[in-house]
């Protein structure tokens, strides 16, 4: 647990939107600051436009840090970018996106679009490229026969999986997964998991997994990162979180979780967070904060000695 | 309750035409839709529940037909309805949200515009729609009525967007409103306002609700019935309680089995194999060839629907009086004791 692989140290990236006077900028990762482990997953949650997709396209360089320091195995790869980094990046990281239709090109054949990282990667030789893209596909459990098809012959789940075989081909040390099974159904779901939990064993993979079904994340991760507006507002085990979320927008969030259980989901009671009504930083500022066990939350002074009271 | 029936779909066939021949996509789908109720569908990707909503909606794809069946709304056959008709009830009177929010919106038109439209198609004047608008988009949660009104769709978040066609959807007033995953691409606290949403309005107006989702925990939240769908039919359908603590169907149980709960360790139990091909859709029971306990006669005959309550039916041979004994799986089995564990804190 303890070799860290990625850091990621006070980054932001912010979009700019309209201009001159109706120019407005939006901070949409803000300051944020986490580890992740070798081998493990970290998830990333939190409502809808906090920032999770932004935080993972900054961290493979699809957008630009406005600010902060992202290191991968002790490298940094937050810098201007150079061939080099590009090629560093694209051999080390690779990303996963929740739309399996529209990441992947429609005219291309599955073996185009799988092997095309290895293109990349130097791999001239078409026959090698071949057998490579084959042991991918058995990988994720497609044949040979589909190397020759188009994405459109394919079901969501199926492609969702070509879409692992084309990040995982180049044999990245680690995958961002944006959303990688928000739009599957339940049972492909499942298959796609199982898939992603048999790589991270045989290949040691280390995985940034973004997605808002908390059951899944739950299920999948071994620590989570809780957003809320820019802001990384908590960091635990994800036992830990579950079992004693600390920031109140993390209540919020597990309060709101529908389990599949129509004699509880009638009394569901879901807590409401209200960032005004339920902090008071006017005078203390908040900053993340150690509350140890690897359990961290952005708060003040004040909330920082209450969270430490109640954990005991 | 008969009386109470709004919406009436019996027998309804559906296929389409292909370069590779005729995709069976709807083999024979019969459910009511009572005022006020929510009725969830569930199944398999591909299984037909958007084809069944486009067939209510009047707005299949023109390789598709319907080759059977009648979808009766206030006296009229909306399977047999011109585009004239169509065009009055689609957004009036049966409102429609859907999966893939981008699709629904007009991205060149600022987001006030696409409410205020609709809203004045229904005789609003101009300040009168600006203002619903205005209330709309507050109701569904977005942050900055103002500024939003005037902005575009590409400048916010996924969930963002979905929020605003609700907020499109809301504006006409449905009488019937059909979700089709609505809230997939949706953070859980986001996702509650929006289900709190659709149920207020769902009481205060009577409003009948016929939701699709792959998420059985919003199922469990909102669905007073269930219905179940594989490859076409409805294999299982029954009140909420009936279908997650004593469901009879093999894909009901699989289904179930397949999708992790807070307390789900261990390997997820994926359904194997891959759904039938709908060009020429299995004789018999269409699971079968995916199924554990597939008898014999699966292979071979289309298995009849069994009643085993008033609201409680299913399509599968294990239930004929002659079939082997068989039990849901003891996963399955344990879950629901948990459920009902669960529950006892509440009585
Ligand atoms: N290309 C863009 N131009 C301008 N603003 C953007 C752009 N992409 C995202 N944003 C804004 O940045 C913020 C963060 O968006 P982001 O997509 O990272 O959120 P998210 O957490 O992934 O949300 P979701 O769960 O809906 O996918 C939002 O306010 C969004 O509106
Ligand atoms: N335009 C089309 N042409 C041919 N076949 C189609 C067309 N649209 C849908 N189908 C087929 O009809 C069947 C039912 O599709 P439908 O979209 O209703 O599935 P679904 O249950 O909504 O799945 P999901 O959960 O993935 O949304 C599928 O086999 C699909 O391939
Ligand atoms: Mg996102
Ligand atoms: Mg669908």
């Amino acid at each position: 647990m303890s070799d860290v692989l990625l850091h990621v140290e006070h980054l932001s990236h912010s979009f700019v939107n309209g201009h001159g006077s109706r120019k407005q900028v939006i901070k949409a990762v803000d300051d944020v600051s986490f580890d992740v482990h070798a081998a493990e997953t970290f998830g990333l949650v939190g409502e809808s436009g906090c920032g999770k997709t932004t935080t993972g396209r900054t961290i493979i360089r699809l957008y630009e840090p406005s600010a902060g320091k992202v290191t991968f195995d002790g490298r940094e790869i937050s810098g201007p970018m150079t061939r080099d980094l590009r090629k560093y990046l694209s051999n080390n990281l690779a990303m996963i996106f929740q739309d399996p239709i529209e990441s992947l090109n429609p005219r291309m054949t599955i073996e185009e679009i799988v092997g095309e990282g290895l293109k990349l990667r130097g791999v001239t030789n078409k026959s090698e490229r071949h057998v490579q893209v084959v042991e991918m596909l058995h990988r994720v459990g497609l044949t040979e026969e589909h190397a020759s098809r188009y994405p459109h012959e394919f079901s969501g789940g199926q492609r969702q999986r070509i879409g692992i075989a084309r990040a995982m081909i180049v044999h990245p040390r680690m995958i961002i997964a944006d959303e990688p099974v928000s739009a599957l159904d339940v049972s492909i779901q499942a298959q796609v998991i199982n898939l992603l939990n048999d790589l991270k064993q045989e290949m040691g993979l280390t995985i940034l997994f973004i997605a808002h079904n908390l059951s899944v994340v739950k299920y999948f991760s071994d620590r989570i990162g809780v957003m809320y507006y820019g802001k990384l507002v908590e960091v635990a085990n994800s036992d830990d979180l579950y079992l004693h979320p600390m920031h109140p927008y993390t209540r919020a969030l597990l309060s709101a979780i529908p389990e599949p259980n129509p004699l509880t989901e009638r009394h569901r009671v879901r807590i409401d967070y209200d960032p005004e009504r339920d902090h008071d930083y006017s005078k203390e500022k908040p900053e993340m904060r150690d509350l140890g066990n690897g359990h961290s939350l952005y708060c003040s002074e004040t909330e920082y000695e209450k969270a430490l009271k109640e954990l005991d | 309750m008969a009386n109470d029936t709004i919406l009436s779909v019996n027998d309804l066939r559906i296929s389409f035409r292909t370069v590779n021949g005729i995709v069976q996509a709807v083999r024979g789908v019969s459910f009511d839709l009572h005022r006020g109720e929510t009725v969830a569908i569930v199944g398999e990707s591909g299984s037909g529940k958007s084809v069944t909503m486009k067939a209510l909606m009047g707005i299949l794809p023109p390789n598709a037909f319907i080759e059977e069946g009648s979808i009766l709304y206030n006296g009229m056959d909306l399977a047999r309805a011109d585009e004239k008709t169509m065009h009055q009830i689609r957004g009036k009177r049966i409102g429609l949200i859907f999966q893939d929010p981008l699709s629904a919106l007009n991205p060149i038109m600022r987001v006030g515009r696409q409410i205020t439209e609709v809203l004045r198609k229904r005789g609003l004047n101009k300040a009168e729609a600006r203002a619903r608008a205005l209330e709309l988009i507050k109701a569904v949660g977005i942050p900055n009525p103002e500024r939003s009104f005037s902005a575009y769709p590409f400048q916010f978040s996924g969930g963002m967007r979905q929020r605003i066609v609700i907020a499109i959807a809301l504006a006409g007033d449905p009488e019937i409103l059909i979700c089709d995953e609505p809230t997939t691409a949706l953070d859980v606290t986001v996702q509650a306002k929006i289900l709190d949403l659709i149920n207020q309005i769902r009481e205060e107006r009577g409003l009948s609700v016929i939701f699709i989702t792959h998420d059985l925990g919003v199922v469990a939240n909102m669905a007073d019935r269930v219905n179940v769908m594989y490859a076409g039919k409805i294999v299982e359908a029954g009140t909420s309680e009936e279908i997650f603590l004593r469901p009879v169907h093999p894909y009901t149980w699989a289904l179930l089995e397949s999708m992790p709960d807070l307390q789900t360790r261990g390997r997820l139990q994926a359904i194997p194999g891959a759904p039938p091909n709908m060009l020429a859709p299995p004789q018999g029971d269409a699971f079968a060839p995916r199924s554990r306990y597939a008898l014999k006669i699966d292979y071979e005959k289309e298995p009849p629907t069994f009643k085993l309550s008033p609201t409680h039916t299913a399509a599968t041979w294990l239930l004929h009086p002659m079939a082997p004994k068989m039990e849901m799986p003891a996963s399955l089995k344990e879950r629901i004791a948990r459920m009902r564990k669960e529950a006892e804190k509440y009585v």
